[in-house]
C-alpha cells in the first residue's frame, strides 16, 4: 500500500513534468512545421533555431500584467481558466503509455492510473472540459467573448456524437472499456490494430475529424475566428490566464491523439513482433542520426558545422546504444512507438493547420449533424453486425 | 478512507444543492447543479458503478447542463429579484422540511438495512457488463420502448421548431 502512494506520487512528478514540457516545445514545433509549410524560417532568435522561444514564452507570459477587467463576473472570470486546464490534465491521468513493468523490484504500470472504465473517463472528463470555455465567453461580459463561448459550446455538443460514435466501433472490436486491454488486444503484427483489423477507416476518419473540433482546432476555431470576433472567449484574458486556456488546448491535441492511438493504432504496441526486429528499429532510427550528423561535422558545409553538429552526433548514437541495453528495453521501445503514433497525429493536426481555411459557421454545423454522425452511426451499425455475423 | 471520501462528496452534494435554491442568478444556480451532479457521480464510483458513475457525467454534467448553461449565456438571463415570502411558508417551512427528512430517513434504513446491498428490482451492480446485460435480457422491452419514446420526442421538436414552408 505504502509503496503503491510512493510509486504514484513519483509517476505523478515524472509525468507532470514530461507533459509540461511536451506542452511547451509542442508549440515551438507546431511555429516550426508551419513555418516551414509557408516556405519562412520561424522562430530562430532564441537559442539555436529557437529551441529556447518555449522559456522566454513563458516568461513572458508569467511576467506580463494580470489585468483583471472591472466589468467582468469576477468568480466565474477566475474559475474558468483554472477549470478549462484542470480537466484538460485530468484526462491524461488515464492514458496508458506502455505495459507493466518493474521499477527497482516493484511491478508498476507506465501511466498514472489504471482504470476499468477508461474510455469512459476521458469521455465524461472532455464533455467537461465545454465549461471552461463556455463560462469564460460568458464572464467576461464582452459581446466577442460571448459569441466566442457560444459557438464553442454548441460545437462541442455536435462533435462529441460523433465522436463517441466513432470510438465505440473499435470498442465493439476488442470488446473492452479498459484502454490498456485495448492495446493488449492489438498485440502482434500491425494489421491486428483496430484501424486494419476491424475495417475502422471510417470511423478513425471520423474520430479525426470530430476530435480537431473538440479541441477547436484549424480548420473547427471558429470560437476564436479573429477576423469576426477578435479572440473568442480569450479576449479578455491576459498573462497566466490566457496561457492557461493556451496549455488546455495543447494537452487535448495531446489526450486526443493518444486516444487515437490506443484505439485504433495499437497503442505501444510496434508494427511488427519483437521477434522480427522491431526493437532495433529505434536503434537504426538515432544511430543512422548520429552518424550522418558526425559526418557532416567531419565535412562541413559553413564553418560552425564543425562544432554544432558532432556533439549532436554522439548524443544520438548514445540514445542509440540506450535502446540496446536490456533492462531499458522493456520500458523505453513501448514509449518508442507510443510516441512515435502520438507524434504522427500531432503532426497531422499542425500540417492541416498550415493547410486549411477555416470553415463557416452554418457549415460546421451542418457538417457534423449531416454529414458526420449518420456517417458514424452507419458505421457503428456495420461494424456491429459484422461481430454478430463472424463471431 | 471510502467513508470520508463519502462525507465530503455527500456534504459537497448537499450544500451545491441547497445553493442551486439560494443563489439568484440563474448561472450561479446552474453551476451548482454541475457540482450535485459531480459530486453524485464520486457517489455511484464509491458504491462501484462506475459505469453509472461515468453515465452521470457524461449525459447530466456533460450534455444536459450544457445546454442549460448555453440557453442561459443565450437568453443572457439576469439575476432574479427575490420574491416576498408568504406568511404560512415561513411558518410551517422549517418543520415540514424536518419532518419530510426524517421520514426519508427512516423508510430508507427501514426497507435498506445497512447490511443489504442497495438492489434496483433484481438488479445490482453498476458495471459496464452488468448494466448491459440487464438493459439487453430483463429489461430489453422497456429498453426499446425507452427508445422510440426519446424518437417521437425527437421528431417532435423538429415539428415544433420548423419554421412554417408556406
Amino acid at each position: 500500500m505504502d509503496s503503491f502512494i510512493v510509486i504514484s506520487l513519483i509517476k505523478i512528478f515524472v509525468v507532470f513534468g514530461a507533459l509540461m514540457t511536451i506542452l511547451a516545445y509542442l508549440q515551438w514545433v507546431e511555429r516550426k512545421v508551419i513555418a516551414h509549410i509557408q516556405v519562412r524560417p520561424g522562430p530562430y532568435r532564441v537559442g539555436p533555431h529557437g529551441l529556447l522561444q518555449p522559456l522566454a514564452d513563458v516568461i513572458k507570459l508569467i511576467t506580463k500584467e494580470d489585468l483583471v477587467p472591472p466589468y467582468v463576473n469576477k468568480v466565474l472570470y477566475l474559475a474558468a481558466p483554472f477549470f478549462a486546464i484542470t480537466m484538460a490534465l485530468l484526462s491524461i491521468s488515464v492514458i496508458p503509455f506502455g505495459p507493466a513493468i518493474r521499477v527497482a523490484g516493484y511491478p508498476t504500470y507506465m501511466g498514472l492510473a489504471d482504470l476499468n472504465f477508461g474510455v469512459l473517463f476521458i469521455l465524461g472528463i472532455s464533455s467537461m472540459g465545454v465549461y471552461g470555455i463556455a463560462l469564460a465567453g460568458w464572464s467576461s461580459n464582452n459581446k466577442y467573448s460571448l459569441l466566442g463561448g457560444l459557438r464553442s459550446s454548441a460545437q462541442m455538443i455536435s462533435y462529441e456524437l460523433p465522436l463517441s460514435l466513432a470510438i465505440a466501433a473499435p470498442l465493439l472490436i476488442s470488446n473492452t472499456l479498459s484502454l490498456r486491454k485495448l492495446v493488449d488486444s492489438q498485440d502482434g503484427w500491425m494489421w491486428n490494430w483496430n484501424l486494419f483489423h476491424g475495417f475502422q477507416y471510417v470511423s478513425f476518419v471520423v474520430f479525426i475529424i470530430a476530435a480537431f473540433a473538440e479541441t477547436n482546432r484549424v480548420p473547427f476555431d471558429l470560437p476564436e475566428a479573429e477576423n469576426e470576433l477578435v479572440a473568442g472567449f480569450h479576449t479578455e484574458y491576459s498573462s497566466m490566464k490566457f496561457a492557461s486556456f493556451f496549455m488546455a488546448e495543447y494537452a487535448n491535441m495531446v489526450t486526443v491523439s493518444c486516444m487515437a492511438v490506443l484505439l485504433f493504432l495499437g497503442g505501444w504496441v510496434a508494427p511488427w513482433p519483437a521477434a522480427y526486429g522491431s526493437g532495433y528499429v529505434p536503434v537504426a532510427i538515432f544511430a543512422i542520426g548520429g552518424m550522418i550528423a558526425i559526418w557532416r561535422g567531419l565535412n562541413p558545409r559553413r564553418p560552425r558545422d564543425r562544432f554544432t553538429f558532432p556533439p549532436f552526433g554522439v548524443v544520438f548514437l548514445v540514445v542509440a546504444a540506450v535502446f540496446l541495453v536490456p533492462i531499458l528495453q522493456s520500458a523505453l521501445l513501448p514509449l518508442f512507438w507510443f510516441c512515435a503514433k502520438t507524434g504522427a497525429i500531432l503532426f497531422l493536426f499542425m500540417w492541416i493547420r498550415g493547410t486549411l481555411p477555416r470553415f463557416r459557421y452554418d457549415q460546421l454545423m451542418g457538417f457534423a449533424w449531416k454529414i458526420l454522425f449518420p456517417v458514424a452511426m452507419l458505421n457503428l451499425l456495420v461494424t456491429g453486425l459484422a461481430i454478430a455475423v463472424f463471431s | 478512507m471510502d467513508l470520508i471520501l463519502f462525507l465530503v462528496f455527500a456534504g459537497i452534494a448537499v450544500v451545491a444543492a441547497i445553493n442551486v435554491v439560494v443563489q439568484r442568478h440563474p448561472i450561479s444556480s446552474a453551476i451548482s447543479l454541475i457540482a450535485v451532479m459531480g459530486s453524485l457521480a464520486v457517489l455511484y464510483l464509491l458504491l462501484g458503478a462506475e459505469f453509472i458513475a461515468a453515465a452521470q457525467v457524461i449525459v447530466y454534467a456533460g450534455a444536459i447542463m450544457v445546454l442549460f448553461v448555453f440557453v442561459i449565456m443565450l437568453l443572457n438571463a439576469g439575476g432574479e429579484t427575490k420574491a416576498g415570502r408568504s406568511f404560512v411558508a415561513s411558518l410551517l417551512g422549517v418543520p415540514v422540511l424536518v419532518a419530510l427528512l426524517w421520514l426519508l430517513a427512516y423508510y430508507t434504513a427501514r426497507i435498506y438495512p445497512s447490511d443489504t446491498e442497495v438492489h434496483f428490482g433484481g438488479f445490482r451492480g453498476g458495471t459496464a457488463q452488468a448494466v448491459g446485460r440487464a438493459l439487453f435480457t430483463t429489461y430489453l422491452l422497456p429498453f426499446e420502448i425507452t427508445s422510440i419514446l426519446i424518437l417521437i420526442a425527437i421528431v417532435g421538436a423538429i415539428v415544433l421548431a420548423r419554421k412554417e414552408l408556406e
